[in-house]
């Protein structure tokens, strides 16, 4: 079994602060007819109360299908395979579908990359943030009311109780997206899922919207999962943060020491290879980035091993035979590396 | 100061620019077609009086957030789309008049001379053709190979890019992105182009391709001497590749400078609060917050003066009022502000 640093709070009487969510070894597998995708195989996180978790990774990286396992709505057809889910104390994946819909939208919420797929094109605003709270909180319509314009001054729209009436045509992306917050705060969910909340957006826009996120957070005390693959939005928002590659945690640790002292080749690449706007760089030479070569690997054949091997600069060919676990070394830093100590298993 | 690269960013002299784009404009009108009648009830003002220049194995970068204006000012340059008017010479040459008159050798030979990499490896290539095929059809259309050199020159072209000559006789779905845009490159390359507009070439791939093509880029421009017009909202990768960047809003280029410069000691304060707004990849570097409010106003209808003054810090009251000229701030640096940073 992987071993990650707090593990000991899959046992509840732990002295330690329960997580408020931890998943342990989730996979999810996509049945296709070309074979099998191993797009999560084996990943434990956990996130803590009031705590922002940034889960990064490159497309494919299994980061938005372990976000979309939580709330069991992975997309056909792709299904959890095994793992446990720890939520405020009970397994989500013992509960039945109707305690799922109980639970989805009031206890964990989700912001989505495009507001604009996310809301319903052909229902006013009004329409369908109260219908959340006529179902979830089985408030009244004037309640409802209320509480949907109180929700939508906060998320910073200026004349709330006029857009009530207004489709999501109406409105801009970045104002769709304040909508899409505000949504998912209605019934002031434990958690939230932001999944590339500001990808879709404008750098000036992003900004505002981090900002948001960041006082809400603060304001509300909520926790949060940030899922994105821009190493500055995670710098800026996350508590600690987990790198995902080829369906794998490469590392896990508070947002400093990832930045500060990566471990895992792979986190070390990915922050290299990404050109940054405070740095400068020289002209007319061969100026290089330190790019990672190759590409991600196909998930139904994944390679055998550490997935990152066949890319790494650091490989020997025991990487190649055995799977790296994770493995602490530091207070909540873990990493899994055969050459940064972790111990592996013959595949 | 900026101190790398003094040379290759020294302003052009007239005569050294390989293009120059003088108060390029394009208008669109906004018409409402009814049964019997046919009314323009407005105009987009997409691109305004741009003017810039770019010197033979110079990167210049074209920055902005969507809507303002950077692509057309390329299509423009490509005559891809018409330009309501402005100039567009390459090497002395009227290129916008060429492409005009319709003169298919003359315009041909200016096609040669400028490409254009899409942003969209998925789209921009026929998936019905092996690369082979996409690679041959400049070839054919310009007729500057012998069709008995085709097979080799492919093979070079792939070579160059960073694939196999193998690859020539596969489709594009059997390639990842970022194969997908050096084959885009591959068929830029084709023609021996001076310079190569690329727009948003490494926004749709992920991020261990990017530094890959962006690499490659800079690569090529060593190797064969390629001016870029570099077209990015993502101002990190324009910061590698560029040598000079211009900044635009709502259709007008704002601030134009050496990259250092620009990057290190901005003036105008849009191009500030764009800077500001980019979220720096280290958590201690977190003062870095959104100084901007409000949105980009609609290009049907844009604030009088300068376009940017309902969201500047610094508005005085003639920004509402007078439309503030590109001018001179510092060697290298022009900005069009009335009170600048």
């Amino acid at each position: 079994m992987p071993s990650i640093p707090a593990s000991s709070s899959e046992t509840p009487a732990a002295g330690a602060a329960q997580p408020l969510l931890a998943a342990r070894d989730l996979r999810v597998h996509f049945f296709t007819q070309g074979g099998v995708s191993r797009a999560v195989d084996g990943v434990d996180f956990e996130v803590g109360a009031r705590e922002t978790l940034g889960l990064v990774g490159e497309s494919g990286s299994g980061k938005t299908v372990s976000s979309l396992a939580l709330l069991r709505l992975v997309p056909r057809p792709a299904r959890i395979v095994s793992g446990a889910i720890a939520f405020e104390g009970e397994d989500l994946l013992a509960k039945s579908e109707r305690e799922m819909t109980q639970l989805r939208g009031r206890r964990i919420a989700m912001v989505f990359q495009n507001p604009a797929y996310s809301l319903n094109p052909i229902r006013s605003v009004g329409d369908q943030l109260g219908e959340i709270l006529v179902w979830h909180e089985k408030l009244g319509r004037a309640e409802a009311r209320a509480r949907v314009i109180e929700l939508l001054s906060l998320v910073g729209i200026g004349d709330a109780a006029a857009r009530l009436g207004q489709f999501p045509h109406q409105l801009s992306g970045g104002m769709k997206q304040r909508i899409c917050i505000a949504r998912a705060l209605l019934c002031k969910p434990a958690l939230v899922l932001a999944d590339e909340p500001t990808t879709n957006l404008d750098v000036t826009i992003q900004a505002q919207i981090l900002d948001l996120l960041d006082d809400l957070k603060q304001r509300l005390g909520t926790s949060m999962i940030l899922v994105t693959h821009d190493m500055g939005v995670v710098a800026r928002m996350a508590d600690r943060i987990t790198v995902m590659y080829a369906g794998r945690i490469c590392e896990t640790g508070p947002a400093a020491e990832i930045f500060r002292n990566p471990q895992h080749p792979y986190t070390r690449a990915l922050l290299a290879s990404t050109p940054r706007i405070d740095q400068r760089y020289a002209r007319g030479g061969r100026a290089a980035l330190p790019a990672i070569e190759g590409r991600p690997p196909d998930l139904r054949t994944p390679p055998r091993g550490c997935r990152f091997h066949p890319r790494c600069p650091e490989a020997t060919p025991e990487c190649a035979r055995l799977t790296p676990q994770m493995t602490p070394i530091a207070p909540d830093h873990a990493v899994s590396c055969l050459k940064r100590g972790s111990s592996g298993t013959e595949t | 100061m900026s101190a790398t690269g003094t040379s290759a960013e020294a302003k052009p002299a007239a005569a050294s620019a390989l293009l120059r784009v003088e108060g390029l404009t394009k208008l669109y009108p906004v018409v409402r077609r009814g049964l019997f009648r046919r009314r323009e009830t407005g105009t987009i003002r997409a691109v305004e009086e741009v003017s810039f220049s770019i010197a033979p194995g110079e990167t210049l970068g074209l920055v902005g957030e969507s809507g303002c204006g950077k692509t057309t000012t390329a299509r423009c340059i490509l005559h891809l789309v018409a330009p309501t008017s402005g100039r567009a010479e390459f090497e002395g040459t009227d290129i916008l008049t060429v492409f005009r008159e319709g003169n298919r050798d003359a315009i041909l030979s200016v096609r040669r001379q400028l490409q254009y990499v899409f942003q969209d490896p998925y789209l921009s290539l026929n998936p019905r053709w092996t690369i082979a095929q996409t690679l041959s059809e400049p070839l054919r259309v310009h007729g500057h190979v012998p069709r008995a050199d085709w097979v080799k020159r492919i093979e070079t072209l792939l070579e160059l890019v960073g694939l196999d000559p193998s690859h020539a006789w596969r489709y594009p779905h059997e390639f990842s992105g970022g194969q997908r845009q050096r084959v885009g490159i591959a068929r830029a390359l084709a023609v021996e182009p001076r310079l190569i507009v690329c727009d948003e070439p490494v926004s749709s791939l992920d991020v261990s391709v990017r530094a890959q093509i962006l690499n490659l880029l800079v690569a090529l421009q060593a190797d064969l001497g390629l001016s870029y017009l570099y077209i990015s909202h993502d101002l990190s990768s324009v910061r590698f590749v560029s040598t000079r960047v211009a900044v635009m809003y709502l259709g007008k280029i704002v601030e134009i400078a050496a990259v250092d410069e620009l990057f290190e000691h901005p003036r105008h304060h849009y191009t500030d609060a764009l800077l500001q707004a980019i979220p720096v990849p280290d958590p201690q570097a977190r003062s870095a917050r959104g100084k901007l409010t409000g949105e980009v106003p609609s290009a049907l209808n844009v604030p009088a003066g300068c376009r940017f003054h309902p969201r500047c810090p610094a508005a005085l009251p003639v920004c509402r009022e007078v439309v503030p000229e590109l001018r001179p701030m510092g060697a290298n640096h022009l900005a069009a502000c009335h009170n600048p940073r």
